[in-house]
């Protein structure tokens, strides 16, 4: 029985894109480029015409989006229980902070390399890769749930190491995180002053380009390996390690590189959250972060990449979206006032649409979409969705 | 060395802890094969609840609510959420409590505030002496207790037919509902035990020589999963073996943080997650887990 069923799952998978663009036909398609162009436009516009405030919340979106897109190529297209992620990130954005920042601090003595930033941001991401490629021999000998449990002592672990070397993280105070700069142009300073329709461009306009353009990267990566041999080789891992194995997937090997990739785009996604917070301390990178992230792609919808993103989105700018109008929300009151804080409503409600989803929605936010995009027909089963978690044999027992 | 012994008595008191703890895990694990995230929340939502209650109606009628009141949360929880979901992917089921435990940690978290609330025990926090080792009485009291419950709990899991019947459903599910197994029932109660035993564990957890109910007894609890992962989560022996060894590992790494400076300060706290991830890397099941056997 379980033959047929994933036999099945996979057969719709390979037809998938097959049918849908025949399906959507080229009217459609130029319609939805033309929403895109139109987008893109808007997005390189937006510094011109958006409050900083919401560039910044852009910016730390833009990384979230990138962490989120790699949590969910290892959790939700190769079905490997990761609460890992906030290690990975504390590893890029420490790296960063350690290779471009200048030594110094006041009560306890702080080590830096003052690297150019770009060296910093690609040797972060390069060493979450690494550490994620050194997890992965433990995590290739583990399953399911198994995994889940022990990539959580690697955040209790990574938080203890980073706490204790205090010269490269500046221990519990942290550091401060220095500023971005390409090939001589400063995305923290603004000494080439530069102004774009009369309107002032200073580090958040400046920063929101440079989110834009790595999650745009990072966004069209993600889709392309998914829809190449190794995208099907991860997902039918998820649906059948042994199906897998006889279809001749190198089960050890694909484990190991989804998670270098997946901690590859952790990396960045640290490098980009140290940029926009402005300092860094192992106490950001604790187990809630991962938490977060989880929170995010289970919201989107596992497995699609659109769908991280906009978890991503929403997990991030929130409470954040929250804090700004504290003031004039119902429910929701200025810290210190005993009520519901700004953080806390954020937080109870990403419990509660957790819940939520999984009960009534589990193909997330993307799900819901395609439910309204095909009106009338039966909710489910769409040639045109992206592939989504099938249910998995129960691990633990032998069935 | 009677440092040695003095750590080992308190390494095993605080395994006693954990193995009510992880016990929970592993008996809601083998009925309704889900990984409860949210046992640091209902642990922490136990110790308050007897922390609230004690001033209005004293300890002892305090502890018998907070642990029903707990019990009832898991049994909520069981019948609106989980129950709903059977034969959903575990991961699903796990980021499901998961959800459930942002929601309880935070609202938990923003009712203690900034407070160390007192559970009122009516034992202190003196030392009891035996020849020259020593430890808290809360200690000896969790010990005892743990003792006792883990006791009532396997003699029940062997002879009652609530025992038999969960242990059927471990076993294989489908075949025990065609015998006539109401497995709804067996895993309600699953929660309802499993629920109850994180209660009392937060009790102890948070008398002498912890200072009192804070939000950072969900970490404490989270230390339990080393524990349960450790012993194997689908072994109710493993758990008991698991807590003891987690708890030793860690009394003895805080008692000796001297002579392990090195290792940095403040190493006792992740002791617990070196073990588990030493023990995994061996034996990736724990040491008395099933081994997944995949048939094709």
């Amino acid at each position: 029985m379980s033959d047929t069923a994933t036999a099945s799952t996979l057969g719709d998978q390979v037809a998938a894109p097959a049918a849908g663009s025949r399906r959507n036909g080229r009217g459609l398609l130029t319609v939805r480029n033309g929403l895109l162009l139109v987008g893109l436009a808007l997005m390189l516009l937006a510094p011109v015409f958006v409050e900083e405030f919401w560039l910044r919340t852009g910016f730390a979106a833009f990384g979230a989006i990138i962490g989120a897109i790699g949590l969910n190529l290892l959790v939700g297209t190769t079905g490997q229980l990761s609460l890992a992620h906030a290690f990975f990130l504390a590893v890029g954005a420490i790296t960063y902070v350690y290779l471009s920042g200048e030594p110094g601090g006041t009560a306890e003595v702080i080590d830096g390399r003052g690297l150019p930033p770009v060296v910093g941001m690609v040797a972060g991401v390069l060493l979450a890769g690494l550490a994620g490629l050194l997890f992965s021999p433990i995590a290739a000998r583990l399953r399911g749930i198994y995994l889940g449990v022990a990539s959580l002592g690697l955040v209790f672990i990574g938080q203890h190491v980073l706490n204790t070397w205090t010269s490269v993280t500046g221990g519990f105070n942290g550091r401060t995180t220095p500023r971005f700069e390409l090939f001589g142009f400063s995305f923290g300073r603004t000494d080439p002053e530069l102004f774009v329709l009369g309107v002032r461009y200073g580090e958040a306009e400046r920063l929101w380009y440079l989110g834009l353009v790595l999650a745009i990267g990072a966004f069209w990566f993600a889709k392309n390996l998914l829809r190449s041999r190794p995208g099907r080789a991860l997902q039918t891992l998820r649906d059948s390690e042994v199906a897998a194995a006889v279809m001749g997937v190198d089960v050890q090997r694909y484990k190991a590189r989804v998670f270098l990739v997946s901690s590859m785009y952790a990396g960045l996604a640290g490098v980009l959250y140290a940029l926009s917070i402005g300092s860094v301390a192992p106490e950001s990178f604790a187990l809630d972060l991962s938490v977060l992230y989880l929170a995010m792609i289970v919201l989107g919808g596992l497995g699609s990449v659109g769908g991280a993103a906009l978890g991503a989105l929403f997990v991030s700018a929130l409470p954040l979206v929250f804090q700004e109008y504290a003031g004039s929300m119902p429910l929701v009151s200025e810290p210190g006032q005993g009520g519901v804080s700004a953080g806390q409503a954020a937080r109870l409600l990403f419990g509660l649409a957790i819940v939520l989803v999984v009960l009534f929605e589990p193909a997330g936010l993307v799900g819901l979409k395609n439910r309204f995009k095909r009106k009338g027909g039966s909710p489910g089963v769409d040639p045109t969705a992206e592939p989504t978690p099938s249910p998995t044999p129960a691990q633990g027992s032998t069935s | 060395m009677n440092t040695f012994l003095t750590l080992l008595l308190n390494g095993l008191s605080l395994g006693a802890i954990y193995a009510l703890i992880a016990l929970g895990f592993a008996i809601i694990f083998k009925a309704s094969e889900v990984v409860s995230f949210m046992h640091g929340s209902l642990l922490l939502f136990g110790a308050f609840t007897i922390a609230k209650l004690n001033d209005s109606i004293g300890f002892f009628p305090a502890f018998i609510c907070g642990v029903l009141a707990t019990a009832g949360v898991g049994l909520l929880v069981e019948r609106l959420l989980i129950n709903r979901l059977r034969g959903a992917p575990l991961i699903s089921l796990s980021i499901l409590t998961i959800g459930v435990d942002i929601m309880m940690l935070t609202e938990l978290t923003r009712r203690i505030g900034s407070d160390i609330l007192n559970a009122g025990h009516p034992w202190g926090g003196d030392f009891v002496r035996i020849g020259g080792i020593g430890l808290t009485e809360n200690r000896l009291y969790a010990m005892i207790t743990a003792a006792v419950l883990i006791a009532l709990f396997f003699t029940a899991f062997k002879f009652s037919s609530w025992g038999v019947a969960m242990r059927a459903t471990a076993e294989d599910g489908e075949t025990a509902a065609l015998m006539g197994i109401k497995l709804g029932r067996v895993s309600a109660l699953a929660w309802i035990i499993g629920a109850g035993l994180a209660a009392v564990a937060g009790l102890f957890l948070v008398g002498s020589p912890t200072p009192g109910v804070t939000p950072g007894v969900h970490a404490v609890a989270l230390r339990a999963f080393p524990a349960a992962i450790l012993g194997g989560l689908d072994s109710t022996g493993g758990a008991l073996a698991g807590g003891m060894i987690i708890g030793i590992a860690e009394a003895m790494a805080s008692g000796y943080q001297e002579q392990l400076l090195f290792l940095g300060r403040g190493f006792g706290d992740v002791v617990p997650y070196v073990v588990m991830i030493l023990v995994l890397l061996v034996r990736p099941s724990g040491l008395f887990g099933t081994k997944e056997l995949t048939r094709v």
